[in-house]
């Protein structure tokens, strides 16, 4: 490659635009001609001088707003649309991460709930002191609450129907005084926690199981209820059905 | 008029470039008020175009339309652009000017930036292009309506012009 042919292709060379052919041509010239390679040198040393200069201009945030607003007036049709999908996006996702949010508080909470009413039960047999008041007569338990609770909680007695009731207990569960009703079935304990709730909607039964106790959970005029014992679900449903008529 | 989606897929890939369009807009007109005009009337035509683009380099695209902005902003004005002819002599000498390599990467911003906007109009854009925006020849070639061979001899003549404008002005320092 003679030098004029060269100094032709430099700029090309040092932009990375010859083909490999063309590039290894003008480096075999240059490695021999001190003319051509100052020029490279040259070249290269402007290119990162404009790229290094500090030369771009960046668009001012005025010009950025006029632009979209400039848009928006050029789309009436977008613009009077009130709907906007980022913003609906951006809602929708708001209002997942709170409802999210909410449901799994609201489940942490009656999780560490249900884990303080099994242990209550297991506390209740294991210490051996399942009622404060011994008694299979309601009209003897319902009065003994009375004064150690700010609520009087209702008392059933199901002997006849096969759950013996045992007697009454204070506990607490829910971060407040709870009474504690005792039955029995042949040789199972069921412990009945009632404590007055917010809810004052008639909630569906709830049923779940934790360390091989079973539960099931109801709130009835304001009155939420919480049955556990390690009876079979059929035998402890009877007895909620029973405790709800 | 576009649809609500249509109209965020425009924003999503026009306006990001609103800078390099700022950019090239800038040093073509070398004012801030007039680069504006030019940008926000090119984003207005890039929307109204938005529909016919087949979407495959936005950038490119954009810096196309600011330039064709230009060049009706200018006629607009009725003001000439200080245009040479490629196939015109250059006035440049034959040999490459040599400054000292030290001088040039000490070159402070302004001298710099008298260097580019002494530069013919379309000297200059071609240099933004390729130095600013990175752009290859045959972006640049698309860009500009012209030639690849085009732009490699825009670029090299805009080279030594610059090589020659920072020389002098190093030489009249140490006068």
């Amino acid at each position: 490659m003679t030098c004029t042919e060269t100094k032709n292709l430099l700029n090309a060379y040092v932009d990375g635009e010859l083909d490999s052919a063309g590039s290894l041509g003008v480096e075999k010239h240059v490695q021999g001609c001190a003319s051509c390679l100052t020029d490279v040198e040259n070249l290269h040393a402007l290119a990162s001088a404009i790229e290094n200069g500090g030369l771009r201009f960046a668009a001012p945030q005025r010009l950025k707003r006029n632009v979209r607003a400039a848009i928006r007036e050029a789309n009436p049709g977008a613009r009077r649309s009130i709907f906007n999908w980022r913003w609906a996006t951006a809602v929708a996702a708001a209002v997942l991460i709170v409802v999210v949010g909410i449901q799994s508080v609201k489940r942490s909470e009656e999780t560490l709930l249900v884990n303080d009413i099994v242990s209550s039960h297991v506390r209740s047999m294991m210490a051996n002191h399942i009622t404060d008041v011994a008694s299979s007569d309601r009209h003897t338990v319902k009065p003994w609450f009375g004064g150690k609770l700010d609520y009087s909680p209702p008392v059933k007695d199901l002997t006849e129907q096969g759950f013996r009731l045992v007697g009454g207990r204070m506990d607490y569960l829910d971060g407040r005084p709870v009474a504690a009703l005792v039955y029995q079935r042949s040789q199972h304990f069921i412990n009945l926690f009632v404590w007055p709730s917010n809810n004052t909607t008639i909630k569906q039964e709830d049923q779940l199981t934790r360390q091989g106790y079973n539960l099931i959970h109801w709130t009835e005029s304001g009155m939420s209820y919480w049955l556990v014992s390690e009876l079979n679900f059929a035998e402890l449903s009877e007895c909620a059905r029973l405790l709800k008529e | 008029m576009l649809e609500q989606n249509e109209l965020t897929a425009f924003n999503q890939a026009v306006l990001p470039h609103l800078d390099a369009a700022y950019n090239l807009a800038r040093w073509l007109t070398r004012n801030d008020q007039d680069a504006e005009d030019v940008v926000q009337e090119a984003s207005l035509r890039a929307f109204k175009y938005w529909k016919g683009f087949s979407g495959r380099d936005c950038r490119s695209w954009l810096l196309a339309i600011v330039r064709n902005t230009y060049y009706s902003w200018l006629r607009q004005r009725s003001v000439q652009p200080e245009l040479t002819p490629d196939g015109e002599v250059d006035d440049v000498e034959e040999s490459f000017p040599n400054p000292e390599n030290m001088l040039l990467q000490n070159a402070d911003r302004e001298l710099l930036k008298a260097a580019l906007e002494d530069l013919p109009v379309e000297f200059r854009e071609a240099i933004v292009l390729r130095e600013m925006e990175g752009l290859s020849y045959k972006e640049i070639a698309d860009i500009e309506g012209v030639p690849i061979g085009t732009v490699m001899s825009r670029l090299a003549r805009a080279r030594k012009r610059l090589l020659i404008y920072l020389t002098n002005a190093t030489a009249r320092n140490y006068l």
